[in-house]
């Protein structure tokens, strides 16, 4: 089926994640997809980016001089990513955990996965399949239950806010040397990203920064890139990535089996429980905003 | 000791980690960041192995590469039990290679399908998921038939063997390559069948087998 490019002024005014520097050899093409549309990025190693709608003169993989490009994408780096818009974009939402020196920052990784943008970001906000999903690792039964939180929309920071979390972990992260309940807030400071912190075991008065930048390749496709601002210096960088992947690896299944791929706005459509007040909160945030890409809007 | 070396999300890998656990061989792992550091084609990983693949074992300084070439030797050399590769019997020798063949066709498709879905390899999808279907139906009829005359695994034995392992993890894997196995139900019943081996584990991907039906 040949899907409609994107015509949603919210989203298309948006700030978009397309990749990693780290993972971008500098002076190169790269391509990629975003909205339907086929965008090119590339860096020059010294801080400077750009992005372009793709044309055949300029394939993925040729040698590049940004400066040189003309009709260029707005473009901006931020925590380790490329990000760009096709419309005209506001600020990007602040993470100021980012800039403390002694975290680990990295890109676990970015992955493709078979689902709507919105979908993704309601998975990583529920707490509900860590026992069943992320068994021995984010929790374990008999601690099934989600308790009660606190959730608000900040009008001011235009955001979702989930706070008082608290979940028992056998393994929060790769410091851990046993299980403990853990402290988790949920942020969602932009449709397609959600920003997550939770106690670190390394620091008990820090908090461990995950962040999703869902990319959105269509309205049922994304790049999940997968950024870790984290207290950890005992592992390696491939140890951290890998314990990040495992867990994004044990939820892709459940991801790529959402049915409808779209996330329904209509308060009916699906039946949430009391540990789904989040979601809650982020569909009807969608809605008053009049998101309507890769969601099912509300009958109106 | 055995050392693996690493990927999580590799089934190729996942195949080593499932027979050793079934066999009770303690190993440890050096993991190798496959994606997106491309460890694998490293100066040191190649080193190991010019090809730049995983896995690789190294058995107390016998090193080994391919995933297949390396479930025969650990079968070979720790099993017991001597029926994951019966040395004895050529029928089933000749079969399990047949099978430990036809699961490089499984990666080259199915796995190939996953890799460009989930990582961006550079695959043309149609005809990795057409080569995978092709060979899922093949192993389908294989399955089917074979149930009708009492035989649940891959090859004609009353147990399972390497080629059930071999082929089982690009199998279990395939729908993130979108590769539905909606169409192969005597495919879905053996992987069933695999899942409830004494010893199984799973992998990011791959989930435990559901509660055993009432007979």
């Amino acid at each position: 089926m040949q899907q409609s490019r994107c015509t949603d002024p919210v989203i298309l005014n948006l700030w978009h994640p397309l990749a990693a520097l780290v993972d971008m050899q500098p002076g190169v093409v790269f391509d990629t997809v975003l909205l339907e549309e086929r965008v090119s990025y590339a860096h020059d190693g010294q801080g400077e980016a750009a992005a372009w709608r793709s044309f055949a003169g300029l394939p993925a993989g040729a040698a590049v001089e940004i400066d040189q490009l003309v009709e260029t994408l707005p473009v901006k780096v931020a925590y380790g990513y490329l990000w760009t818009s096709l419309g005209t974009p506001g600020e990007l939402f602040p993470i100021p955990e980012f800039a403390e020196a002694d975290r680990r920052k990295l890109n676990a990784a970015t992955l493709g996965v078979n689902v709507s943008a919105p979908r993704a970001i309601e998975n990583f906000l529920d707490m509900g399949h860590f026992p069943y999903v992320h068994t021995d690792i984010l929790g374990a039964e008999p601690h099934t239950e989600v308790k009660e939180y606190d959730v608000e929309i900040s009008v001011e920071r235009d955001e979702i806010l989930a706070t008082r979390c608290r979940f028992y972990q056998p393994k929060a992260s790769t410091v851990s040397t046993e299980g403990a309940d853990v402290d988790y807030v949920y942020r969602v400071p932009h449709p397609y990203c959600s920003v997550l912190y939770k106690s670190s075991p390394a620091d008990e008065s820090r908090l461990d920064v995950i962040a999703i930048f869902l990319q959105p390749i269509d309205q049922e496709h994304v790049r999940a890139h997968m950024m870790l601002c984290v207290l950890d210096d005992e592992n390696e960088d491939k140890i951290i990535k890998r314990f990040q992947q495992t867990i994004f690896g044990q939820d892709k299944p459940i991801l790529e089996n959402q049915f409808p791929k779209r996330l329904p706005l209509d308060p009916r459509a699906e039946t949430p429980i009391r540990a789904d007040k989040s979601a809650i909160a982020y569909r009807r945030w969608l809605s008053q905003k009049g998101v309507t890409y890769g969601v099912i809007p509300a009958a109106t | 000791m055995i050392t693996l070396y690493d990927y999580e999300l590799s089934g190729n890998c996942y195949k080593l980690r499932l027979l050793m656990s079934i066999l009770g061989i303690d190993y440890k792992t050096v993991p190798v960041d496959f994606y997106p550091g491309r460890e694998h084609k490293s100066d040191w990983f190649l080193r190991l192995n010019p090809l730049g693949q995983l896995p690789v074992i190294d058995d107390d300084g016998f090193v080994l590469r391919d995933a297949q070439a390396i479930l025969v030797y650990l079968a070979s050399k720790y099993d017991a039990s001597g029926t994951w590769y019966p040395r004895d019997n050529p029928e089933l020798l000749g079969q399990i290679s047949q099978w430990l063949a036809f699961a490089d066709g499984i990666t080259s498709t199915s796995s190939a399908a996953r890799l460009h879905d989930g990582m961006f390899y550079d695959f043309d999808i149609e005809t990795v998921r057409a080569g995978a279907h092709r060979l899922f139906r093949i192993l389908d009829e294989h399955l089917w038939f074979g149930e009708q005359e009492g035989r649940d695994w891959l090859c004609s034995a009353d147990h399972p063997t390497i080629a059930d392992i071999a082929c089982f993890p690009y199998i279990m894997l395939s729908e993130e390559g979108g590769i539905s196995r909606q169409d192969y139900p005597a495919i879905r019943r053996w992987c069933d069948r695999v899942k409830r081996i004494k010893g199984f584990v799973v992998m990011s991907g791959v989930f435990p087998a559901g509660p055993a039906k009432a007979a």
